[in-house]
């Protein structure tokens, strides 16, 4: 009989515990391997930088940051969703670097009425017909080239070449580009998805004579393209390109070819403002000295959102429309600076000229040369109806 | 599109061509004497490409670099032909297939283990860094023609090595006909070790030459792989004669079907058609050749076996 009691008591304390312990729950889907292994590191390492700063809580409530990796594989992210919306019963979601798992991950996301923060993809399918409450977005994937487009105007290029992969987004990021160059077009090449050499591009690019070229080569395709663009002693014609082709990543593994590379972003670690200032000395801190890239950055920036929109729903995450109003509303302080979210939940704000140089020590990194649009929307807002 | 354009892709096509006999070479040895499929050839390119940018780095020194690189990843080749390839060599293709695919996972996540995910730094060796003016109106990547030069010297070695040794007789028996070979007294086994290593040092020469103008990243392997498997399949099985011409005849096809088939449907087709044909046909130059070849000549153009 006493044992029973006892038993009673244990039960009592551990269901206590567990209706205590109704933390917060985010779900983060890692992208650490497979094709965008590299970014994904980079955004692991941001969360991880947030996690740490929050001291693992959200608005001052304790909080549960489930991570886990899906490889990089839309199929295997759907599942990973599914699991996290039955299973773990999340309150937010973020993570995926590719649009390819941002586009298979929000049905079910937006059906549950989870908030999905994009730690990076803003592809325009939800920016524009199929936009949703539940979704806020870093930037809208084709700002970065039109962006790049104004810099091609203002630096006073008539004529570009333009090269990307022949792949839907290869078309959409030129298409980009073109949506604010004034100037001439003298050729567009599309190349195949990973190659390896482009010795014959870069033929066809001298034979051309273009004041500048504009590439979308991510990943790999854009370390071959500048090493061998370089190498073929092109090295007097400007390069400008979306911030994904030059970021860290790509800067590290080409080193000095990369120098002079113009790019734009909606984020340069040496952008001035009290919150950037603090993330990139804690960043640089933690991670032996390296400079976060724009994909750690936004990592940090999502949780810094989460935080700041459960702080402002007064800690109820259960009342998700207190929650969508907070989110929409952001409080906190931003890496990039003063932003607000159009109809769309994607943000109106600047977008930034960098330009690869050195740092005071020699280091090769990005520097932030001006700002290129102020406060700039994206094209698809007029086509979302919520 | 003049004559020095239509010259430097041809010289393009060229020294693409030598970098796939670099790495198709070893496939065909291995595969046409041990009749054994190495997908994990890719991974033997990748490690020489890692080790050297990683030595090319701490020493500065490019040629120290690519003679470490060769030496590691054979003695990488070495172990991994003693503890897996060995018991393949009996097995059906697909066992191979399976075993080395297997082998490719494995690599990427040691390689992964070992230098990250991110990609390294491999710079060009200094002195090759820029172009030189080949002839008015041409400058050409120095570091390209060290490509198309050690790629020929390559070639050369090995034909004589093929043709001329004892140990190329050995080799050229055991392709043509292995039972026979072994019923002549050939001691099969350190053959094959030989060919292995060989042609792991091939796929590393070819991995730490590549490494300066391409990415060195997990997954290289995998991506120059499938380039390779064509070259040896229009080649002939086991042929090196035939790698050689056949990674020459897809180097030229894949560089004139980019460099001069999206400007030739542009003059015959209305630009949007053209725009989107374009890449496209280039894109499907060397399978298309591949396709051809075989249609006329079922076994590739020099098959090894009679």
């Amino acid at each position: 009989m006493q044992s029973m009691k006892k038993f009673a008591v244990a039960l009592a304390l551990c269901s206590a515990a567990a209706a205590h312990a109704a933390d917060i729950k985010v779900g983060i889907a890692l992208d650490i391997s497979g094709p965008f292994a590299a970014l994904g590191a980079e955004a692991r390492d941001g969360f991880e930088l947030a996690i740490e700063k929050l001291g693992g809580k959200l608005g001052g409530q304790p909080a549960e940051f489930i991570r886990t990796d899906f490889g990089g594989n839309p199929e295997q992210a759907n599942q990973l969703v599914a699991r996290y919306l039955q299973r773990d019963k999340i309150d937010f979601f973020t993570g995926p670097i590719g649009s390819n798992a941002a586009l298979a991950v929000g049905p079910a996301l937006f059906a549950a009425k989870v908030p999905y923060l994009s730690a990076n993809p803003g592809p325009s399918a939800y920016a524009g017909e199929k936009c949703s409450p539940w979704f806020f977005a870093q930037y809208q994937n084709d700002t970065y080239d039109e962006a790049a487009g104004k810099v091609a105007n203002e630096k006073g290029y008539r004529n570009v070449v333009l090269i990307a992969p022949n792949y839907p987004a290869g078309k959409d990021h030129l298409n980009g580009f073109k949506r604010l160059y004034k100037g001439a077009v003298k050729d567009e090449i599309y190349t195949k998805l990973g190659q390896i050499d482009y010795a014959a591009e870069i033929a066809q690019i001298r034979a051309a004579k273009p004041d500048a070229v504009f590439f979308f080569l991510p990943g790999a395709m854009g370390i071959n393209f500048v090493k061998q663009f370089v190498g073929g002693g092109l090295k007097d014609v400007p390069l400008i390109a979306p911030g994904f082709s030059a970021d860290e990543d790509v800067i590290q593994a080409v080193g000095e070819p990369m120098l002079g590379v113009l790019n734009t972003a909606h984020w340069t670690h040496d952008l001035q403002n009290p919150a950037n200032a603090e993330f990139v000395s804690s960043f640089r801190k933690k991670y032996d000295g390296r400079y976060p890239s724009v994909y750690a950055a936004m990592a940090y920036d999502t949780l810094m959102a989460m935080d700041a929109a459960v702080r402002d729903a007064g800690g109820k995450v259960e009342d998700r429309e207190a929650v969508l109003k907070a989110l929409k509303n952001p409080s906190f302080k931003s890496l990039r600076g003063e932003f607000r979210y159009g109809a769309n939940n994607f943000p109106v704000q600047n977008y930034y000229l960098r330009e690869v140089g050195k740092d005071a020590e020699g280091r090769i990194t990005n520097k932030l040369v001006g700002t290129t649009l102020e406060q700039h929307q994206d094209a698809y807002v007029g086509a979302c109806k919520m | 599109m003049d004559a020095i354009f239509v010259f430097e892709q041809l010289l393009n096509g060229l020294g693409y061509g030598l970098m796939l006999f670099l790495i198709a070479a070893g496939l065909t040895l291995v595969f046409g004497i041990m009749d054994t499929m190495n997908l994990a050839h890719g991974s033997l390119y990748m490690a020489g490409a890692y080790v050297a940018a990683r030595v090319h780095e701490a020493s500065a020194s490019f040629a120290l670099a690519v003679a470490v690189a060769v030496a590691v990843t054979v003695a990488v080749a070495a172990v991994l032909e003693f503890l897996v390839i060995r018991r393949l060599y009996r097995r059906d293709h697909l066992v191979q297939v399976l075993a080395t695919f297997g082998i490719i996972l494995i690599a990427d996540d040691a390689v992964k283990a070992i230098w990250g995910v991110a990609p390294l730094l491999a710079s060009t060796p200094a002195a090759l860094a820029g172009p030189v003016q080949l002839f008015e109106g041409l400058p050409y990547p120095s570091y390209r023609l060290l490509l198309i030069g050690a790629g020929l010297a390559v070639a050369l070695g090995l034909y004589l090595l093929v043709n001329n040794t004892r140990v190329g007789m050995l080799v050229r028996a055991g392709a043509s006909n292995r039972q026979m070979a072994e019923f002549m007294g050939v001691r099969v086994g350190a053959v094959f070790a030989f060919v292995f290593a060989l042609g792991a040092g091939l796929a590393a020469l070819a991995g730490a030459l590549m490494a300066p103008i391409s990415s060195v990243q997990i997954g290289m392997g995998e991506a120059i792989l499938i380039p390779a498997l064509v070259v040896i399949v229009i080649g002939g099985i086991g042929s090196v004669r035939g790698a050689f011409v056949a990674a020459l005849l897809v180097g030229l096809v894949d560089t004139a079907g980019r460099a001069f088939l999206p400007p030739a449907l542009r003059a015959v087709l209305p630009p949007s058609v053209a725009a989107d044909l374009g890449p496209a046909l280039a894109g499907i130059a060397m399978y298309v050749l591949m396709a051809a070849v075989l249609t006329l000549k079922p076994a590739g153009l020099f098959p090894a076996r009679g």
